[in-house]
């Protein structure tokens, strides 16, 4: 099987971040600020990463504005060629900074909210006055003539605000709205009683989506993401793992995504170390599932092993501790069943509190699921 | 608002102003970029999207083209530009 060059580079700077919402897609165990690479290291894994095939990065964390030299990893990326997007909360940013940035040779600002509303918006991310700030923030982006992605995070807290995001990301000038159902995972999984939604709400979420694409075909694109548990194919997580993107963590560990290193059982290459070439084609942890020759039944047999590729390695490991085991959320894993009555049970209770996403409370737990 | 973009022949088609037409030195291609995706374009679709100026209409777009590949019958090359550029025009990749 030839290996095609890498699409993109998830460049995680930093896991800080000022926000603690209880669904984050960092690991539990956040990497210390002590731990960061430093500027140099970052630009050439960025030259390196281009020189491998990459045609965009983006800059996320954590919140990757508090790195102080996000400006010079921009400068960076552009002038390696690549299409840089940076993913932020917001909350941090000014226009001082912003037009540094646009001056670097930024090119797209994806924003993230938590609803549209402020009160689900600010207790979610569990920082007062977030929303209002992210607002303004989405005007300094298209005051500074910046593209803008607005990105939403749902579940069954605000399911019944689909509508509202879209319009609220209309009126922000926003060319891209992205609604996200939670992947459950890591943090999200740890607060999977307080974010499930039932299977009704998702219907309802559907129904909003293809009724808001309709009316808004080429007006404002719409990215929408289910949650996989009701699905009954998994989703080609990554487009399958080592074959179109790297993701790069704060201290330098390649990861084939940004929740790899929840598979204890493998081990990664670091960036400081090893040639990003050198890590992509040859390390341990991209061979490990990349193509389909690892795979057991039923995956290994079904007509579907190129195009989900098996699903989420990391959900597999998650559920039923071992990776290499068909991601539960394919109706076809034994474990199916099981995890989606645990799932539903959830979604029908009342909603668990949240378990926020802080350095304090970044300790394994033990649970069954 | 507009809401559905019809493309037709008097449309003025230019790329989004936040698509980046771009070469790919290491797929040897020309692409689009746009926020979380990539359009790796064929030579077909880079000579479209490539005369989208925001000057050229899309039938001056499809004279050019008869001019520059003069093999093809124009109603064919008409054809092919309005659905690629409807498309593209759907996924906001260009507008009217």
């Amino acid at each position: 099987m030839t290996l095609d060059p890498p699409m993109a580079l998830l460049a995680e700077l930093t896991h800080r971040c000022p926000l603690q919402c209880p669904y984050c897609s960092n690991p539990i165990d956040l990497e210390r600020a002590n731990k960061e690479m430093t500027t140099e290291d970052w630009l050439r894994a960025i030259r390196e990463a281009a020189a491998l095939g990459c045609m965009q990065v983006h800059f996320s964390g954590g919140e990757p504005t508090v790195r102080p030299d996000l400006e010079r990893l921009v400068a960076g990326a552009t002038e390696a060629g690549l299409y840089t997007n940076l993913i932020t909360s917001g909350v941090l940013l000014d226009a001082t900074r912003l037009a540094a940035l646009v001056e670097a040779g930024l090119e797209h600002v994806q924003l993230s909210f938590q609803d549209s509303t402020t009160e689900i918006g600010d207790r979610v991310g569990g920082y007062a006055g977030g929303h209002e700030k992210k607002i303004a923030t989405a005007a300094l982006v298209r005051a500074a003539n910046l593209p803008l992605t607005a990105n939403f995070v749902v579940h069954r807290q605000n399911f019944h605000h689909l509508s509202d995001m879209i319009d609220m990301a209309l009126a922000l000038g926003a060319q891209r709205v992205e609604i996200a159902n939670v992947q459950y995972y890591g943090w999200a999984l740890r607060n999977r009683a307080a974010l499930m939604p039932t299977r009704a709400q998702l219907t309802q979420m559907t129904q909003d989506i293809a009724e808001a694409r309709e009316r808004l075909k080429g007006v404002i694109t719409i990215d929408f993401v289910v949650p996989d548990y009701y699905a009954r194919r998994p989703k080609s997580c990554m487009g399958g793992w080592g074959r179109r993107f790297l993701n790069i963590s704060p201290s330098g560990n390649v990861l084939p995504c940004h929740a790899a290193e929840s598979i204890t059982t493998l081990s990664f290459d670091n960036v400081r170390q090893r040639s990003l070439a050198d890590i992509w084609r040859n390390s341990e942890a991209f061979e490990a599932f990349r193509g389909t020759d690892w795979m057991a039944e039923p995956c290994r047999s079904c007509d579907r092993r190129e195009i989900d590729w098996g699903g989420c390695r990391c959900q597999a490991f998650a559920i039923t501790g071992d990776a290499k085991q068909t991601d539960p959320a394919c109706d076809l894993s034994p474990y199916h069943d099981s995890l989606v009555s645990a799932a539903v049970g959830e979604a029908a209770a009342e909603p668990a509190a949240f378990v926020y996403r802080r350095y304090r409370n970044a300790k394994p737990v033990q649970r069954e699921f | 608002m507009t809401v559905l973009t019809p493309v037709g022949p008097m449309t003025v088609p230019r790329m989004a102003p936040h698509m980046r037409l771009r070469f790919d030195k290491a797929r040897q291609t020309w692409t689009v970029q746009a926020p979380e995706r990539t359009f790796l374009l064929d030579d077909i679709a880079h000579a479209i999207i490539s005369r989208c100026d925001g000057h050229m209409s899309v039938a001056g777009i499809v004279d050019d083209l008869c001019a520059t590949f003069g093999n093809a019958p124009r109603d064919l090359i008409e054809r092919d530009v309005l659905a690629l550029l409807q498309d593209f025009t759907d996924k906001a990749v260009v507008t009217a």
